[in-house]
């Protein structure tokens, strides 16, 4: 996937640096490699990030391994004979590759469910307590006002929204915690389609939405 | 309003931020001090065993990586066997994925870092990894000699600037990079209060872009 568009909300060094040591959780991975695809700023950082994992990794005090270690790395080598090596091409899709996996299409190929007023989501199957989705706001609408109990990414896949922070547009990242009490609303001309990933429930501020959230896995 | 955070504990700060950002791309010579891998080409060793499977390359890998892979997986936290165990099966990966390794895009301990990484993800967190795209990069007629030799050089200054600070500061950045650990849980391990370890974290990190020149 192409984006033309200059990205000017990126990823943090904290979400950088833990992709590429390999401790983040799947469902924020997956924001952070879509973001990726879309942005050559920051897969330079996360190359930087990898430098400095292979420089450590280099430098570090070696364990001793067993004798028979090298025996074994041969034998699996003979057992498994090479795989004819693939790289993963650029997506010819209308989004990254990493998310049309979970989705398994485009993005109209997206099974979408109503949560009210306009808004649709869909949620996406990833291990761990964080959850991702992908919500659909209509074009001059608003999402529910809603705070954090944890952290929150949304990842703009097309359209635009704006809240109290900023404007947000295709690659765009914002990053939320349990200060921001915010209302995102799509920017008028197009309906706007994110990836919403969080670590933990949104806490809703109706009454209506508080009851209602525990059928929405919002 | 946004908070500041810069806990490792939170999956990330507010963006915009890019000041600790460390480039390996930028250009200009900083101080060169020897590192003690010195006599050995990682990248072209890894080249033999993808061009010729050169067997005899590949055990002078073997023995560089695998017990540094061994000793990377046990800082995650895998116990001995299954690091001895993952460790094997990432050189195992090495020599059937040598094919793609290019000079031009990562130093020869980068891509096996990254391989020893995913299997940190597969084998012992057992979750998928989401993978960005592959840039499209030209098919150049000329072998980017140069680019491979440049990041080569760059490789090897960050290499020993990170051997070179001092002994506090480098364990804090291990620390921080290899476990799976918050400012706090290195404070409660190490004794130090969360201030002096931040403040230790982003010197090490300066040191290290000022090294990077």
């Amino acid at each position: 996937m192409k984006n033309d568009r200059k990205i000017e909300h990126h990823l943090s060094e904290n979400l950088l640096m833990r992709y590429s040591n390999g401790t983040l959780c799947e469902a924020f991975s997956l924001a952070v490699a879509t973001h990726i695809s879309m942005c050559d700023d920051c897969r330079a950082a996360l190359e930087s990030y990898e430098a400095v994992g292979g420089a450590l990794l280099d430098v570090s005090e070696p364990e001793e391994m067993s004798d028979d270690s090298f025996e074994n790395v041969m034998a699996l080598i003979e057992r498994e004979p090479a795989q004819a090596a693939q790289v993963t091409v650029r997506s010819e899709s209308d989004i990254p590759s990493a998310l049309s996996d979970y989705i398994g299409g485009s993005l109209k190929d997206i099974k979408w469910r109503p949560i009210g007023l306009g808004v649709k989501q869909s949620l996406l199957k990833t291990s761990g307590n964080s959850t991702a989705r992908l919500l659909y706001i209509p074009a001059g609408t608003a999402v529910p006002h809603h705070s954090h109990n944890g952290n929150e990414l949304t990842l703009v896949l097309k359209g635009a929204f704006e809240d109290e922070v900023s404007r947000f547009g295709p690659g765009d990242v914002e990053m939320a915690d349990e200060d921001l009490d915010h209302q995102p609303i799509a920017v008028d001309g197009e309906d706007c389609i994110c990836l919403a990933v969080t670590d933990a429930p949104l806490k809703f501020q109706t009454l209506v939405h508080k009851l209602v959230q525990p059928f929405l896995k919002i | 309003m946004l908070k500041l955070i810069d806990d490792i504990e939170n999956p990330y700060s507010p963006s915009g931020d890019r000041g600790g950002r460390i480039s390996v791309h930028s250009t200009g010579m900083g101080p060169r001090i020897l590192s003690d891998n010195k006599g050995h080409d990682w990248e072209e060793l890894l080249l033999m065993v993808s061009n010729d499977k050169d067997r005899v390359a590949f055990r002078q890998l073997f023995n560089h990586f695998a017990p540094r892979i061994k000793s990377f997986l046990m800082k995650a936290g895998a116990d001995p066997t299954m690091a001895e165990e993952c460790s094997q099966e990432a050189m195992a990966t090495v020599w059937n994925k040598a094919q793609l390794f290019d000079p031009a895009r990562a130093s020869a301990s980068t891509w096996i870092f990254t391989i020893a990484r995913n299997k940190r993800i597969d084998a012992i967190r057992k979750i998928r990894r989401p993978e960005p795209d592959e840039l499209n990069w030209p098919d150049e007629i000329e072998p980017a000699q140069e680019d491979a030799l440049e990041l080569k050089q760059q490789s090897e200054i960050l290499a020993d600037a990170i051997q070179n600070l001092p002994d506090k500061q480098r364990q804090l950045v291990e620390k921080a990079f290899f476990k799976e650990l918050s400012h706090s849980e290195i404070a409660l391990e190490t004794g130090l209060p969360l201030g002096t370890i931040k403040s230790r974290i982003r010197l090490a990190l300066e040191r290290l872009r000022h090294a990077m020149g």
